[in-house]
């Protein structure tokens, strides 16, 4: 009985040993792979900051001022100003429809499209 | 210890007497002595126990201790830069809608380790191609002395000039990374940002500290290293930023002007909406301070917040407004305006004679400094201190500029009847255009206290009530009708009613005494919609010329107010202001009065 006590506790220590060298790889594979992908972080944080600070100095009040001059041509833009507001009032409201143009008929233009028996049966594998 | 014997003689011979076996007294002692053995080693077993527990207890309770402190710890984020105990991380600055102010891009320094170069004056000829501020034998010279290991060349590279250093191919010249601080938009908001440098150099790291403006005052925030991913929010709003700039550089080339600032701010939450003072720099190359000249002239100084001046006429308003809240007169009483007022040996004038009585209203309509000066004559000079005090007039106006602790108004030595009445209407007291932009604040969103910041607010700050609600709804109608009937009436602008407040100061004689006579400080305090102010802009311009008409004009009522004018109609539409028709305006104004 005593002989298989220890057997058994010789044996659980092997396994513990296996175990805890497993797991020792397994963290520094993981630790690892985590410094490379700080390192990615970083480096795709900093190409973000370039590229944010890119877009700023494209869009810099400045340079778009002179590209609106230089494209007026063709844009038209004009600095925003007091007129370029509307109220609703000026929107015009649709018609009201009269009931007897509907009866006397709608002009369509285009092709409708009927189900016919031969859709029927191509729609059929 | 003395042993106790086993067979003690006495106990012995006395049991023989009564016929006792002696030998139980044996046995009784060696049982007492075995007791007392095992209680020894039982003790000795109990404490070695403890002792174990004792260390287990502390081991786990290491690294229990260890992985609670590694759970509670903020993930640090590696970054660059982040050795040799030098950070060289900065949050950025983005403006109210976002928009990047300013940020950092990863930038090199190169160096030379002599001991590695091969070929050192080869390298410093390659050098001298490449920049051409180097001289070639001083650099070669410096490569080959002996005494030298470490050699500095430039803190910042762009990528072509790295990669032609590289080309060079000596081992001997190195880089290091560094983060360089960037402004976008150049000139922009040049004043508020203020500007960075580099502070303590390593080779794999560079501090970046600021030297002026925001920079300056939240360096140590922008710097703690658990806030750099959390951007600065300003509450400058770039694209009004953009247009007041053009604007007012505008104005100021056409009436050549020696300088000119701009301050818009929302009359609510006090935050600075805009803020431009010309001449302006780039904060990407920040000049050096001037070493000659009149530095108030240079381009480093901010004209809105360090520029301390007596603006004039825009002051009538702080005494009418106190005047009014005193209740010593009504907008409808009438002030003796016959000139000139003497007091001593001085004389107070007006611009032109406005007959023998005014109203209050016609005063600051008509800007009369005699009327002004009558009024508060009534008032006195302590209630005038103490009302102006109350406005932050006396003290630095607080900012977070670091530049704006420096600057403090310039007050009268001994506050005499006479300096009652010059204050009144903006001579003998000093006050930035920022103040002054705080105080109208203060006068049109119904009397209460503002200060000014420069940071973005979420919610309306509780200021503490300067005046009347009553007295900032008269002053409101005054300053409409000032625009719509006296000194400013080129702020009419369709669709957006404003309200304000010209003044036309003589600037003093920089050599002593008196004032110049062809040099003015043109001010125009505006407010605008003016039944229901949003914002409050603040225009002056340095020595300005109108030269359209017959003979050169100088009043604000010709510099000022156009160029104020032409921003408001420009930016209230960028701010989210529905046009008003001045009816609708007036309409308002006579539901409430």
């Amino acid at each position: 009985m005593r002989s298989l006590l220890y057997l058994l506790t010789a044996l659980s220590v092997i396994a513990l040993a296996a175990w805890a060298y497993r797991e020792n790889h397994l963290t520094q594979q993981a630790m690892n792979e985590r410094s490379a992908l700080q390192r990615e972080i970083v480096s795709l944080n900093e190409a973000i900051r370039i590229q944010r600070a890119e877009w700023a100095y494209l869009n810099r009040p400045d340079r778009l001022r002179s590209l609106v001059d230089v494209n007026f041509e063709r844009l038209k833009l004009v600095p925003m100003s007091g007129d370029h507001f509307g109220e609703i009032g000026q929107i015009a409201y649709p018609l009201p429809e009269h009931r007897s143009s509907v009866i006397e008929g709608i002009e369509v233009f285009g092709a409708i499209r009927y189900l016919t028996d031969e859709d029927e049966e191509d729609d059929t594998p | 210890m003395i042993r106790t014997p086993l067979r003690p003689l006495a106990r012995v011979l006395k049991a023989r007497e009564t016929g006792e076996n002696p030998d139980l007294i044996e046995r009784e002692n060696r049982r007492l002595r075995q007791e007392a053995e095992r209680d020894r080693a039982r003790g000795r077993a109990e404490g070695r126990l403890v002792l174990l527990a004792l260390i287990f207890v502390c081991a786990f309770g290491i690294l229990g201790a260890r992985m609670g402190l590694l759970a509670a710890t903020e993930p640090l984020e590696l970054s660059r830069g982040l050795a040799e105990d030098i950070s060289s991380a900065r949050a950025d600055i983005i403006d109210r809608h976002g928009r990047v102010l300013a940020t950092n891009l990863p930038t090199h320094a190169l160096y030379a380790e002599t001991r590695r170069m091969v070929d050192p004056v080869r390298a410093a000829h390659e050098l001298a191609r490449i920049f051409p501020d180097i001289d070639a034998e001083r650099m070669a010279a410096r490569f080959t002395d002996p005494n030298r290991r470490f050699i500095w060349i430039r803190t910042r590279l762009s990528p072509e000039d790295q990669q032609a250093v590289h080309d060079i191919g000596e081992p001997g010249l190195l880089f290091g990374p560094r983060e360089m601080r960037v402004y976008p938009n150049g000139r922009m908001a040049a004043h508020v940002l203020g500007g960075a440098r580099f502070g303590q150099q390593g080779v794999r790291a560079a501090e970046v500290i600021g030297v002026a403006g925001v920079e300056l005052y939240f360096d140590e925030q922008m710097r703690d290293p658990a806030e750099t991913d959390k951007p600065l929010q300003l509450a400058l709003d770039l694209s009004v930023q953009a247009t007041v700039t053009e604007v007012l550089e505008g104005g100021k080339r056409m009436l050549n002007a020696r300088g000119a600032t701009a301050v818009l701010m929302d009359v609510h939450t006090g935050e600075v909406i805009s803020l431009v003072s010309l001449p302006d720099f780039d904060p990407n190359h920040r000049p050096a301070p001037p070493t000659e000249g009149e530095p108030a002239d240079s381009a480093l100084f901010n004209r809105a917040v360090q520029g301390y001046y007596e603006l004039g006429s825009v002051m009538k308003t702080l005494a009418v407004a106190q005047g009014l809240d005193e209740g010593s007169v009504k907008p409808e009483t009438m002030i003796d305006t016959r000139g000139p007022l003497r007091w001593g040996r001085f004389n107070i004038r007006d611009f032109r004679d406005y007959g023998a009585q005014l109203s209050v209203t016609d005063v600051m309509v008509k800007s009369s400094n005699i009327g002004t000066a009558r009024i508060m004559q009534q008032i006195g000079a302590e209630k005038q201190q103490d009302f102006l005090r109350r406005f932050g007039l006396l003290d630095p106006m607080p900012l977070e500029l670091a530049e704006a602790a420096r600057s403090r108004p310039l007050l009268p030595e001994r506050w005499s009847d006479l300096s009652v009445m010059t204050i009144s209407y903006g001579h003998g007291m000093s006050t930035s255009p920022l103040a002054l932009a705080a105080s109208y604040a203060a006068l049109v969103n119904g009397g209460r206290q503002v200060t000014p910041t420069l940071v973005k607010q979420t919610r309306v700050p509780g200021g503490e009530q300067l005046i009347s609600p009553g007295t900032s709804e008269q002053i409101k109608l005054m300053l409409h009708q000032v625009v719509q009937e006296g000194t400013a009436s080129f702020a009419r602008i369709p669709g957006y009613p404003v309200g304000g407040k010209t003044g036309s100061a003589d600037k003093p004689n920089p050599r002593g005494g008196g004032y110049m006579k062809n040099a003015v400080l043109a001010t125009f305090a505006s407010v605008f919609p003016s039944h229901d102010p949003r914002y409050v802009l603040i225009v002056t311009l340095d020595e300005p010329v109108d030269t359209t008409g017959p003979e050169p004009r100088r009043t604000a009522g010709w510099t000022a107010v156009p160029v104020s004018a032409e921003i408001t109609r420009r930016v209230a539409p960028l701010l989210g202001l529905r046009p008003v028709r001045l009816e609708q305006a007036e309409a308002a104004f006579a539901q409430r009065h």
